[in-house]
């Protein structure tokens, strides 16, 4: 999957968790930039990419994500 | 997860038009339509939030629960799946989540939220880490025997007090085992072992609650059978103190309301089985007797073999059996005859319909016949078409949307949990008995002139007494599965229940009607409470009668009971109402029948009539039904 793909696959997650249509993730997006995504949905958020992308992030990086792109990258490698 | 509902297509689409419907009924019908599919943890979240405009509209109803969960873990990620498990079923469940946990201030402290919200279910959902903090590995039998079970009577003082500061009826979920082998294969013989405190933990709580009547979601047990990866996610633990997953929300929610729904009695009471390629593997009509597969010896042959013997279980715990199928009758009925490794005999269908007629049709002519609601079908065929047919035609039935594989049949009729206990009464081994009695009571019908021939060659009996402790459990269960003989449609606990038969200012009778085709069992139960402020009268606040003996007279004869009862205790009047729901019309003039008089204005602005009968004027009803006394 490229970046593109996976940001894309990340916002219709986000989207549909936060039930705003309008969510649209970039690389340099960061949690706060997104109004509702609390920590609360994080977790949810996490757990939904990872069924719906299978994967699994370890948990030090759950906590620690810079960015979205951050998250993008580690995706990226689990998938390749 | 959900593996008995069919995938749902285009799921964004469909909510998204779903919600745009301008008529709120409407809207409600077609988010039910959508609860009633595989929904995952987003899209479960989505459909939740759909719901969200419904929660100022919808009456405060029997429909509508308030359930307060109690738990030591993280559990805010679960409430959507609860409130779409309850559309599913549509009760629409108010979810209140104590402070993380604070449940033992909670229940105590009178000034809390719960205490605010008033909770009509409480559900308790503990962490056996928790529970086993303090036992050493190297504890005796005994050291651990004895921790759990103090462990267990806290739980059950916990319960108590939901009990009494709420009335609530109490749910208590079992222990996840979460934990990691330490010995290896050798956790089974070390008492102490983290894995055998769990499950003696579980055992002892199962006693617990079916001593105390508390309700169990056995989460365990469903982790066991998904794996326990899907139940438990140890970086979600660590994450967010989530003890139940994300991913097994939805599961989750679907066990805690198929109990919640099993003691309002919304349980499904009829399994109906189409023939070919489910029972049997072939098509009888083609492939005759000889031809089709079914019995010990063939791998495919012993595979529908087990989704008969699966029938046969359910049946025996009072679950109605019935065919619905495509075929010529004496064809379909020679196989349960003549065929010598069928487990399910004719015998053991309360309906049989084997005919060319749509099977629509046909399910609403099964409810009929059996007097039971539609809503209360389960239909079980192979073909995807039929599957499909029944869904648009009558989706108040459940219809699993079977494997490909014959082998997985069972399993998937299990996990869909259709026929969710919370009792399993005498009443219930005798059901599929009763039935079968029916039937030559028709019989008997067709061949009398009239109906009081009938009624006199049936030769019945009746015999009533108070509640009990061994009448209870099964006039609980009558109280709270009884939907169309119910006036008030009230539901009522067994701790409730046991109150108003403790109270010497009540009465309460049940009655058991017996005839020369066999023992209904108990029947009908009457709760009436005195009136404030009037010593001598009673109010019928609960009267429900089995759907089975309609017309039978019992009614009248029952009124005969409690008016000598009500007499014997100094009473002048008996009061009654008519509270309408969607299924009591069949008793909405009841009263009038039996001779009371309506008050007026008659009609109340939700249609709840009222109703009083001076006893000093009251003429015993005649009936077909002699007395036998207890």
């Amino acid at each position: 999957m490229t970046n593109e793909e996976i940001l894309s696959s990340f916002s219709c997650v986000l989207g549909d968790i936060l039930g705003d249509d309008s969510v649209k993730l970039a690389m340099e997006t960061k949690r706060e930039d997104v109004a509702g995504w609390d920590s609360f949905s994080y977790v949810t958020f996490i757990a939904a990419v990872e069924i719906e992308l299978g994967v699994k992030f370890k948990i030090a990086e759950v906590e620690s994500f810079e960015n979205v792109g951050a998250i993008v990258a580690a995706t990226r490698k689990m998938l390749s | 997860m959900l593996n008995w509902l069919p995938v749902p297509q285009n799921f964004r689409a469909q909510l998204q038009a779903a919600s745009r419907v301008p008529e709120a009924d409407v809207r409600l019908e077609r988010l039910t339509a959508l609860a009633q599919h595989q929904l995952g943890i987003v899209e479960t979240i989505q459909l939740d939030r759909a719901l969200e405009g419904f929660r100022n509209i919808i009456p405060s109803t029997a429909s509508r629960v308030r359930l307060a969960i109690l738990a030591s873990s993280t559990v805010d990620h679960l409430i959507p799946a609860i409130r779409v498990a309850g559309l599913r079923r549509r009760l629409f469940i108010d979810v209140h989540v104590g402070g993380y946990g604070q449940y033992r201030q909670d229940l105590f402290d009178t000034s809390s939220r719960l205490h605010e919200f008033a909770p009509q279910v409480v559900l308790f959902t503990v962490s056996a880490r928790e529970a086993l903090a303090g036992i050493q590995l190297g504890a005796s039998d005994e050291e651990a025997r004895d921790a759990i079970a103090r462990y267990v009577d806290d739980l059950r003082s916990l319960w108590r007090q939901a009990r009494n500061a709420f009335q609530a009826t109490v749910v208590q979920q079992t222990f996840l085992d979460v934990t990691d082998s330490v010995f290896g294969s050798f956790d089974r013989c070390v008492s102490a072992s983290p894995a055998q405190l769990v499950a003696q933990l579980n055992n002892q709580v199962g006693l617990a609650a079916a001593s105390d009547r508390a309700l169990i979601v056995d989460v365990a047990r469903a982790s066991e059978r998904d794996g326990r990866g899907v139940w438990f996610d140890k970086a979600r633990w660590f994450q967010a103190k989530q003890e139940i997953a994300p991913q097994a929300a939805p599961m989750f929610g679907e066990l805690v309301v198929r109990v919640l729904a099993a003691q309002r009695g919304l349980s499904k009471k009829c399994l109906v089985l189409d023939l070919d390629n489910t029972l049997w593997h072939g098509v009888i009509g083609d492939d005759g007797l000889e031809g089709i597969v079914v019995g010990e010896g063939t791998a495919v042959g012993e595979a529908h073999l087990a989704l008969q013997r699966y029938a046969k279980q359910l049946s025996a715990r009072g679950v109605i059996l019935a065919v619905c199928s495509k075929n010529d009758l004496a064809t379909a009925e020679e196989v349960f005859e003549k065929h010598p490794d069928m487990i399910l005999k004719r015998s053991d269908f309360a309906a049989f319909f084997a005919n060319w007629t749509d099977k629509a049709e046909n399910l609403k002519a099964i409810a009929t016949q059996l007097n039971i609601g539609i809503d209360t079908l389960v239909f079980v065929d192979d073909n995807p078409m039929e599957r499909c047919r029944i869904r648009q035609a009558l989706p108040m039935v459940g219809v699993p949307e079977l494997p490909d594989d014959v082998t997985d049949y069972v399993r998937c009729l299990a996990e869909a949990g259709y026929f969710e206990a919370v009792a399993f009464t005498e009443e219930d081994q005798q059901r599929g008995a009763h039935y079968s009695e029916n039937v030559e009571r028709e019989a008997l019908r067709g061949s009398m002139e009239n109906m009081d021939d009938f009624l006199r060659h049936l030769e019945m009996s009746v015999n009533s007494g108070p509640f009990t402790p061994a009448n209870i459990g099964r006039v609980t269960q009558l109280i709270n599965k009884t939907n169309q003989f119910h006036l008030t449609s009230r539901r009522y606990t067994l701790d409730e229940v046991s109150r108003f038969a403790a109270a010497p200012d009540c009465l309460t009778l049940q009655f058991r009607l017996a005839d020369r085709f066999g023992d209904n069992g108990i029947v009908s139960a009457m709760i009436l409470l005195p009136e404030e402020k009037e010593h001598d009268v009673l109010v019928i606040d609960t009267w429900v009668m089995s759907c089975r003996v309609f017309g039978r007279q019992l009614e009248a004869e029952a009124m005969n009971v409690a008016v000598e009862k009500a007499q014997e205790k100094g009473v002048r009047e008996i009061r009654g109402e008519y509270i309408p729901s969607a299924k009591n019309s069949v008793v909405r003039r009841l009263f009038e029948h039996l001779g009371f008089a309506a008050e007026t204005p008659e009609v109340s602005l939700n249609g709840k009539t009222r109703w009083h009968l001076k006893l000093a004027d009251y003429t015993p009803k005649e009936t077909r039904i002699s007395r036998i006394s207890e």
